[in-house]
């Protein structure tokens, strides 16, 4: 009896894989809805070390960020695949530290940032693949205009693909400074001066709102990626990137105090900053129940900063359809020189920040992931089909801490 | 030292590559959405706050520039 019961589910499962082949050798040649994927998560961090007040005060945050990502795809008769894809993202937060870009604590605590993106690609049958995307960012203080191309091919068995990425970011940062180191007149035709708020009084007395100029910053950006398919059950991926940024690559908002200065001044960084980073991600399937993910990156820059990142991840598959992931990040760094802590710069430096992010440390981050992709769906939707969160703590030996989770909501 | 470092992961790549095909079939382990090269979707905020609490970015596959991290 038992024997025929696994012979009917043998039976059942084959009919199912043959139905679900002959779904997939169907390819539509009209624009579709391929997926749609809701991202939420919810960010808070505590701290002692704030830019904002020059390397001590509280760096309390509270993020919450929402992404809608619309893919679209559809086919030609000559089996060229062509990608659409359309992201929303809205990021609100709070921060204890924003507040104190005017010197009284009386700034706008909070902050919103809007980011819509676009990206076209196709993957030709012959392997070849070329997309174009463009983006943009906007945050009261910060704008970013993105435009980024790829080029690709994968091999005709599929287990080598090549790809480069490039990335050009034309971006612009408000001279937003701390409210006693602003300029108190601006003495230009037709206008009188500029309040500490940065609103402009013209002659005749009227405010005509908010005038704070912008800087540029520019970013140059190229990532070739190599990966490979190694064994039935182990593949791995190269990623080298290169990275250009030229402007103003200061935050006006950042205090730097100085042992022989009695005021604070605006951090001084240059404005030109060359990154190379290298990755490898290395991923493998262990037995029938068990994948080790693995990630090394190994960081340098012109400012001085040599990092290293090291994490692993290992999904263990309860069922095809459920797994659990805890997983483990460890990061260091080594300080940049314009880096030093509250009073401890000269000011004859030619650069300054007390930005801990420039510091020595190490930080770890480790949490869970949890996967459901049920065959009916989730809740029993057909079209909602994974359900994903994950929880991650994160703690830096400058003594930040912070807790994140996310959930990813996938409907096909 | 140095250029061992650099060359290391291309060494590791055409050690790869120099590997015995995998056919098609012989694919259901790799095509398991676990195996996915690259980040995971619900990886995404905590890739934009480590790159903004952190001095290094990149070579992740994610965000190179774009957005201010200003707090």
């Amino acid at each position: 009896m038992k024997k025929i019961c696994l012979s009917v589910i043998g039976l059942f499962c084959m009919f199912l894989s043959a139905f679900s082949q002959a779904d997939e050798s169907y390819h539509n040649q009209t624009l579709q809805v391929d997926e749609i994927n809701l991202v939420s998560g919810y960010y808070n961090q505590t701290g002692d070390h704030s830019a904002v007040t020059g390397g001590i005060g509280s760096e309390k945050l509270n993020d919450i960020s929402n992404v809608i990502d619309l893919q679209f795809v559809k086919w030609n008769d000559r089996d060229n695949k062509y990608n659409l894809g359309f992201e929303l993202g809205v990021d609100h937060h709070t921060a204890a530290s924003q507040a104190y870009v005017s010197a009284t604590g009386a700034s706008r605590n909070w902050g919103l940032r809007v980011y819509p993106s676009i990206n076209w690609s196709v993957e030709k049958s012959n392997g070849l693949i070329l997309g174009i995307g463009a983006s943009y960012s906007h945050e009261y203080n910060y704008t970013s205009n993105n435009l980024n191309f790829e080029i690709g091919h994968v091999s005709k068995n599929k287990n080598t693909e090549i790809n480069f990425r490039g990335n050009v970011f034309f971006d612009q940062v408000k001279l937003l400074e701390p409210s006693e180191l602003r300029p108190k007149t601006i003495v230009t035709p037709g206008v009188t001066y500029t309040t500490a708020s940065g609103n402009v009084i013209s002659d005749d007395g009227e405010s005509h709102g908010p005038k704070i100029p912008s800087s540029p910053r520019n970013t140059y950006a190229g990532s070739l990626t190599l990966s490979q398919v190694v064994t039935k059950n182990f593949q791995g991926e190269l990623i080298v990137d290169g990275v250009a940024q030229k402007g103003f690559l200061s935050l006006p908002f950042h205090r730097v105090y100085f042992n022989n200065f009695d005021s604070a001044k605006i951090e001084k960084l240059p404005n030109t900053r060359f990154k190379f980073p290298v990755g490898v991600r290395l991923n493998y399937f262990l037995g029938d129940h068990i994948i080790l993910r693995t990630y090394y990156r190994y960081y340098e820059d012109t400012w001085g900063i040599k990092a290293n990142t090291a994490s692993i991840e290992v999904p263990y598959k309860v069922s095809p359809f459920f797994s659990i992931s805890p997983f483990y990040r460890y990061y260091e760094q080594s300080a940049s020189p314009y880096f030093a802590p509250y009073k401890a710069h000269s000011v004859n430096d030619a650069y300054y920040t007390s930005n801990y992010e420039f510091s020595a440390f190490s930080s770890q981050y480790m949490g869970i992931n949890i996967k459901i992709t049920p065959k009916r769906g989730v809740f029993n939707v057909p079209a909602f089909n994974t359900l994903e969160i994950r929880y991650g703590r994160y703690s830096q030996t400058t003594g930040l801490q912070a807790n994140n989770i996310a959930v990813s909501l996938k409907f096909k | 030292m140095k250029k061992i470092k650099i060359l290391f992961p291309f060494l590791l790549l055409l050690f790869f590559m120099a590997c015995a095909p995998v056919k098609e079939y012989q694919k259901n382990k790799i095509n398991d959405a676990e195996m996915v090269l690259g980040a995971r979707k619900v990886e995404k905020p905590e890739s934009n706050f480590q790159s903004y609490r952190e001095g290094a970015s990149g070579a992740n596959g994610g965000k190179v520039g774009g957005g201010c991290g200003c707090n």
